[in-house]
Formats: C-alpha cells, structure tokens, sequence
C-alpha cells in the first residue's frame, strides 16, 4: 500500500520565533506580515483567543492589551533558514522528499517494513531536537489523505489520534468512514471556501460525502481538479503538487533534476525558469513577495558522493512579482551558495513574505514585464545586495520615502539569529 | 650528482606535449560521472586561457573551507611515466574544510555569543562565540545552553544521584540548584568555543 507522509511545522513563524526567544514560549504571539499589516501566524495561545488569520494588527490592538500579545514583525531571513533545516533533517528519513512549501514536507514511505507511526514520532523527535520547531506527520496513501491525516494528528477529532502523528492506513473501512463523516469537507487540500460553499450548496458537507460522489459529477459541475481530489481522498494517488493551490503564505517551485547538475550555469537556467513560474503565479494571485529563497540540495543516498545542501533568503529591496526582478534576486543567491564539486539533485525557489499588490506603493522599477534598461538592471542587484547584506531598507527608491505612510514598517522584528554575526542570541 | 655532457640522448627540445594551460598540471581523481563535465570544463577553461590566462579564483587548489574534495593538492612532483598511473597519486592531502571541523551536522548547529565571565575558568569568556549542537545528548559533565527563567544560561551540566545542577567555572558564581517542582529545559551542548586573540 502506498504510504505518503505530510509532515509540517506548527505555527511556524512563530515557532521559529520562539526556538531563540525562549522568553515567548507559553504566551500568546502573533507574526505580522511586512509593514506590520496583517497576521500571518499565531501561537497556539492565540487561536484560543479565537484570533483569525489575516486579521489586520490595528483591528486586533484591543485584544492585545488585553491579553498581553506579544507581535513580532516578519523575519524571513530567520524563517528560510529555519525552513532550510527542517527540510533537511526530515529528508534523512526518506530518499523521496517533495518540500511543498515553506513548512510542509512530503515524504513517499511506500514499501518501508516498519510501524509507520513510531517513525513518525521518530521524525518528530529528531525535528524537534535538532532545530527545536514542533511538526506534525499524517500519513496516507495519496498526497490528499495525507494532508487530511496531517490535519487529523492536529486537532482530536480521535483523541488517541491527535498525539502529531497519524496514519490513515492504519484505520478500518469504518474507522474512516465514521472520521471523514465529522470532518468539514473545506478540509480537504484544494477544496477553497468557494468550492466548499458550492459543494455545501449541492449537498456535499463532509469529506465521506465528497469521497462518495460520482467523479463524472463532480468534472461536470466542478473541474478537473476536484475530480482527481476525489480519487485522491478514495486512495487513487494521482495529483501533481503544482495543481494544487498553494498556501497563500509563500509559493514554490523546485524540481529535483533527472540527471545531476554540476555546473553554476546550468543550475541558473533552472532557477530563472522557477523563478518566472513562481511569479507568475504570483500576479495571477495578486500578490508581490517581499523575499526570494533559492537552494540546492545533492542526492543524500548517495552517500559515497560529497553532500551539499545550502539555501539563502535574499530580500528585495521592494516588494515586487516582476519576473525580472525576482529571477535577479535568485541568481543573486544562488551565486552566493554555489559551489562546484557536487553533483546536484535538486534546486528551487521560493517566494516569501507575500502580499496583496494594492498594499505596496508604486514602485520605481516595478515596470510589468517590460524589459528594464541594463542601467536600472544593474541598480537593482545592487540594490538587492546591499540589502540582502545590510538589512531590509538600508537603500531604498525615492518613491517610499515621499509618503511616509508607505515607509516600511517592522517595528519589532527578532534578530536574524542564525545568518548575521553581529545578531546572534546571547548566553550568559 | 653532476651533468653529464653527452651529445646524444636525454630531452630533445620542442618535443613532448604542449602545455594546454600555460602552467604545471596535476593529476587528479574524479567521480566517475562527473567526467564529461570536468572534461568539458578544462576544455572550456584553456580556450578561455588563450585570452586570459588567470585562473578563476573559485579554483585556487588551496582553499580553506571553499575547496569542493575533487580538487586535490599534491603532496609532491612526481615523473608520470605514460600508461602507468603513479602510486604517489594516492597520497594527496585532503583540502582543510573548518565547517566540517566546527560543525559536522549543520542542521542541527547553532551559533550563540556569551555574555559575561560565568565559564571563564574552562576557557569560555565573555564575547566569545559558541558552537552549539542540538542533537548530543546532553550528559553529565558536558558544557550545555540551558533555559533559565526564558534566558539562555551557558554552564556545566552536573546530573549526579537523581540531582540536576548547572556549575559555573567561576568562584564569584553560585551553582544553580533545581528545585524539585522546576523543569531543567537543556536548549543545546556546546562543542566548540571561538576566542579571539
């Protein structure tokens, strides 16, 4: 039977927020998006307070006080390489790895002779050990039962399930029956509010109603896509990770290679094409990002062969989904983790620290798409290097600064404790 | 041992190969599959030469911690006879890599810098950079980052009898004591310290 694991990071901002201000553990905190607009995650302690996501900061001021929440302002320098660490850790327990987005991992376990549940405490425990962020693990037999099962060992609709790990597999026909009939069908991966507004309008409420409809059905009314959720949820593993909608939070694109990949320039062609599809999906959402991750990873079975992984988190000087700009920042990246000698596997990219297009000034150089002049070109790396070194903001265009409401805003951002010298946690 | 002055015999000039990079060469080992490419990048490299003769610095075959392991620096010159790879090749030294050294697991390896002379008496003072693994155990004995009212605290782990006491190594510091009711949360175990002199 196949077995695929999803193992994501809970709360992750925030947890990669607490794993250096061990001050913050036990109260209630909240990441902002940049400019300190909205909330992009909460610790446990907040979603108790029945705090949305998304929310904007100055909506929630009141309940702040009230509750003493503490707000940091998005680090995302900290984030990727915190990411970067726990996708490698969990990538020793298996030699298929899809990283699907900045905290979430898939892992295929098919086929491995072993209690798939005490391997999966087993990755908790070395998660958590070795980079000090919590992680849940569902396992099932296609992508989307494993996401349903991630969201299983998180919330207890079975109590002697919800210990972070839990293995759908594992279950009886009736087991799983009676579980997917308590869980909302805008569970299930891909199924937006929309199309769980719709399927509630037809009839369809929970994830056994979906699992049972008729797939001719559902391509009619729906599309596709949601056909191929249905044979996913019936145990039919048989999406791609790109058609299914990313997380809002940031958008991914990596691609292990068929062959290996020695040289800096044949890595560079692929990273500017995931760099033009990222963004352009990208502005098909509306949205600018704020940072750019780019890494490469060599094949860790091989282990004869010399191993490498690195990833870097270059920021923009500007919020942008220009193509051009973004595909710059991650060559810019990928030049500063290079290294011949290894054969690579995998490279990637992923945007971060997203948001909407109509919250960012107009910028300078955010021409769409149109080819920039090589003056404006050149400007703009070196822009992006001095503030990839110099922290966010250090050189910015002219056109921030004239209105001053527009002036970024991260009033109470951690330090980058694990990338800068001069910003390390202290011991005494 | 002096020249001979013999008319005949020994190196006729002008003959032999031509030197493809206008400098010595080294013979080297590399991963079976990645021949083609390395092939193909020193063919690269000696029609760049013609134009530039500057060898690109990311190959300089001394480097600390840069140097990817197919580069290797022998150890001395030796005659290759044609056909017979030479015994000496196997004796190459190993390029030095300090992450390697400093941090044998990287995921698992945090930097933190003290703050105060606490440990000064095992070599640890204030300024200094800790080398912080998390996945040790951390043991009797061993140097660890330890969680003391949400501040991290760097002291000596002492587990005897059932009893958990962080020592300092510094007369004007007391043992922290755990009472019974408080948990002892070890953050990490510090293996390396980097003083600067």
């Amino acid at each position: 039977m196949t077995a695929i694991a999803l193992i994501d990071g809970n709360n992750f901002y925030v947890s990669c927020e607490r794993v250096f201000q061990p001050e913050l553990e036990g109260k209630p905190v909240v990441v902002l998006s940049n400019n300190d607009g909205c909330v992009v995650a909460r610790s446990a302690e907040v979603k108790a307070l029945g705090v949305p996501m998304g929310i904007p900061w100055f909506k929630l001021k009141d309940l702040a006080k009230q509750h003493g929440i503490i707000a940091k302002s998005s680090n995302y320098t900290l984030y990727g390489d915190m990411s970067q660490r726990m996708h490698s850790v969990i990538a020793q327990f298996s030699p298929e790895q899809e990283i699907y987005s900045i905290d979430e991992t898939f892992l295929d376990l098919t086929g491995f002779n072993l209690d798939l549940v005490a391997y999966g405490q087993e990755i908790r425990q070395r998660v958590r050990q070795w980079t000090g962020i919590p992680v849940c693990v569902g396992i099932g037999s296609s992508k989307t039962l494993a996401k349903l099962a991630n969201h299983c060992a998180k919330k207890s609709h079975v109590p002697s399930m919800a210990d972070g790990v839990t293995d759908l597999n594992q279950l009886s026909g009736s087991g799983l029956r009676e579980l997917f009939s308590r869980i909302e069908v805008g569970e299930v991966w891909g199924v937006g509010r929309k199309i769980q507004e719709r399927l509630v309008g037809i009839g369809i409420e929970t994830v056994q109603q979906l699992k049972d409809s008729s797939l001719s059905r559902i391509k009619k009314e729906f599309n596709v896509v949601l056909a191929r959720t249905v044979a996913e949820l019936n145990g039919e593993s048989c999406l791609a990770m790109e058609e299914v909608a990313q997380p809002k939070q940031q958008i991914m694109s990596s691609r292990s290679f068929g062959q290996p990949v020695f040289l800096l320039e044949d890595l560079n062609e692929a990273v500017v094409s995931y760099s033009s599809r990222a963004a352009e999906k990208l502005r098909h959402q509306n949205h600018v990002a704020g940072a750019i991750q780019v890494f490469v990873q060599t094949n860790p079975f091989k282990p004869k062969e010399p191993q490498y992984n690195k990833g870097v988190t270059v920021k923009l000087l500007h919020p942008t989904n220009n193509t051009f700009q973004l595909a710059e920042a991650a060559l810019y990246g990928l030049k500063r983790i290079y290294k011949l000698g290894y054969a690579y596997k995998k490279a990637g990219i992923m945007l971060t620290d997203l948001c909407p297009t109509d919250q960012v000034p107009i910028d300078l150089f955010s021409g769409f798409d149109e080819p920039e002049t090589a003056r404006a070109k050149n400007l703009m790396s070196t822009l992006d290097e001095i503030n990839a070194k110099m922290g966010r903001g250090t050189v910015r265009s002219a056109g921030e600064g004239i209105q001053k409401a527009w002036a970024m805003r991260s009033s109470n951002k951690s330090n980058a404790f694990t990338t800068d010298w001069e910003q390390l946690a202290t011991a005494i | 041992m002096e020249k001979s002055q013999k008319s005949h015999g020994g190196a006729r000039a002008g003959a032999g190969r031509k030197p493809k990079f206008g400098e010595r060469t080294a013979l080297m080992r590399v991963p079976e599959s990645a021949q083609p490419v390395v092939v193909d990048f020193l063919n690269e490299l000696a029609q760049k030469r013609q134009v530039e003769p500057k060898w690109p610095s990311h190959l300089t075959p001394v480097k600390l911690a840069e140097n990817p392991p197919v580069f290797k620096v022998p150890l001395f010159n030796h005659t290759i006879q044609a056909g017979f790879p030479s015994p000496a090749d196997d004796y190459v030294a190993e390029s030095l890599d300090l992450n390697e050294h400093l941090m044998p697991r990287k995921e698992a390896t945090y930097l933190l810098t003290v703050s105060g002379d606490s440990m000064i008496g095992v070599g640890i003072h204030d300024g200094d950079i800790l080398v912080v693994d998390r996945s040790l155990t951390p043991v009797n004995g061993k140097v660890v980052i330890a969680i003391l009212d949400g501040q991290f605290t760097v002291k000596t782990l002492e587990k005897k009898r059932g009893k958990i006491r962080l020592l300092p190594a510094n007369p004007d510091f007391e043992p922290i004591e755990l009472k019974d009711e408080q948990e002892l949360q070890i953050w990490g175990v510090v293996t390396k310290v980097i003083h600067s002199l």
